[in-house]
């Protein structure tokens, strides 16, 4: 396990290093989220809903779209040049190489969320003060079940035909119950209700993220198989 | 006689007992007292919701064979069963709004299983789609099996998440703990119908997989 996760850890740093080194994914990402969020300001009647009825649902429809549009490029980088190749040659586990994408994603959709939220707060003028660190964690484990199953099917998608068009048909499905349960706990902590009351939400959630990974680690050499 | 025939012959049987279940339910089926005629539909929309989830859970089992076996008839089975499954699910999606209008008052409604059954037409669009994306046979059949592995473990998930919203979904008559609340004459046509609707499923299959295995002949 030590040795799966080190090379995981490896392959990790050699595309968080391309991205930052680049940053063009991430610029585009983050402006997308930006856009994302002024889209929604101008997509309400102010007079009509109040911002904090809508928040969490505009938080996590920008969350969703922002974390497809990082998926998407996952594998994409490793078509050039024939990249994909030389991975699968190399002397890891198929298993090592999910973890590496699945940790590479995380971080690459965390940064983008670090922006998202404040800006967030910032346009609609939410108050998070008193419960940012929850909010944070149900973030955090809404986005481990999205960046699961998106690793696994972005593998995939890449060698078929509209692959920027197959990713959202076959992952919005599977991005449902993490969103309503993420949605429905946002809800609660911007209305400062006690966490006991989502009790509930968060265990679907950490389930949720618990059997995908695993299921995802069990399936993703089916999807890189030479 | 051709597996594409026998197909055909459970097919046209099926349709015939169809007949057979509509004539019993509405001539010798006593109507319900409270939604009158409408209720006549659930004879079709229960059992075609039933072979939409029989379908989805052997797409499930045939994906996992499979993964574990390399046999491309799994692969052609659980191809012709997505397939059988949307028809069924597009029966089910269509028929149920029918039947909510006059009862419930809206056509549609975001309720537990309503969701389910929508997800469930989704996770097969999805998978066919997929399907028909990858050229290759060997990585279509590994893609289109990791997803359907996938489809299956989710639908418990969507089905829990909204069903922590009320529902507004009638209850469980018949595969319930308790006896099945129904009276035993619309329990008799309820059961034929499912067992109808099994025979269609059976004989689309057939049908479906002839024509994938077609398929796969002429490109290989």
């Amino acid at each position: 396990m030590g040795e799966v996760l080190r090379h995981a850890w490896i392959v990790a740093k050699k595309d968080l290093l391309l991205e930052f080194r680049s940053r063009t994914a991430l610029v585009s990402a983050t402006v997308f989220t930006a856009l994302v969020l002024t889209v929604f300001n101008f997509g309400r009647d102010p007079t009509a809903v109040a911002t904090i009825d809508l928040a969490p649902s505009i938080l996590w429809v920008t969350f969703t779209f922002a974390a497809m549009l990082a998926l998407n490029r996952a594998f994409q980088l490793e078509l050039e040049n024939q990249a994909l190749e030389g991975l699968l040659v190399a002397p890891i586990s198929r298993t090592s190489l999910y973890w590496a994408k699945f940790f590479a994603n995380c971080a690459f959709v965390a940064v983008v969320e670090a922006i998202g939220l404040p800006l967030f707060v910032l346009f609609f003028d939410v108050p998070v003060g008193g419960v940012l660190l929850p909010l944070v964690g149900v973030i955090a484990l809404a986005t481990l079940g999205f960046v699961a199953v998106g690793t696994l099917f972005s593998a995939m998608v890449i060698r078929t035909r509209f692959a920027e068009l197959m990713l959202p048909v076959l992952l919005l499905p599977f991005f449902i119950p993490p969103l309503i349960g993420a949605v429905q706990v946002t809800a609660r902590l911007l209305e400062a209700r006690p966490l006991s009351e989502v009790s509930g939400w968060l265990r679907l959630l950490a389930a949720y993220d618990i059997v995908f990974l695993t299921l995802a680690t069990l399936l993703f050499p089916s999807t890189v198989m030479e | 006689m051709t597996l594409a025939q026998r197909g055909r012959v459970w097919t046209v049987s099926g349709f015939v007992l169809l007949a057979a279940v509509y004539v019993r339910a509405l001539a010798f089926t006593p109507t319900e007292r409270n939604q009158g005629l409408a209720q006549k539909i659930f004879y079709v929309h229960v059992p075609a919701a039933w072979s939409a989830m029989l379908a989805m859970g052997l797409v499930g089992l045939a994906s996992i064979l499979y993964l574990l076996l390399k046999d491309a008839r799994f692969d052609r089975f659980a191809a012709a069963s997505a397939e059988v499954g949307t028809a069924f699910s597009l029966v089910m999606l269509t028929t149920g709004p029918i039947w909510a209008r006059p009862i419930w008052g809206t056509w549609w409604t975001w309720d537990a299983r309503l969701t389910l059954t929508l997800f469930l037409f989704f996770l097969f669009v999805g998978y066919l789609l997929l399907r028909s994306a990858v050229p290759e046979q060997g990585l279509r059949a590994r893609y289109s099996a990791v997803l359907g592995i996938c489809g299956l473990v989710l639908l418990p998930f969507i089905h829990l998440s909204v069903y922590l919203f009320r529902t507004l979904h009638p209850q469980p008559i018949v595969l319930k703990p308790s006896a099945p609340s129904l009276p035993n004459s619309m329990l008799i046509t309820l059961l034929a119908s499912f067992a109808v609707f099994t025979v269609l499923y059976i004989g689309m299959v057939m049908q479906a997989y002839a024509l994938v295995a077609e398929r796969d002949a002429v490109v290989a």
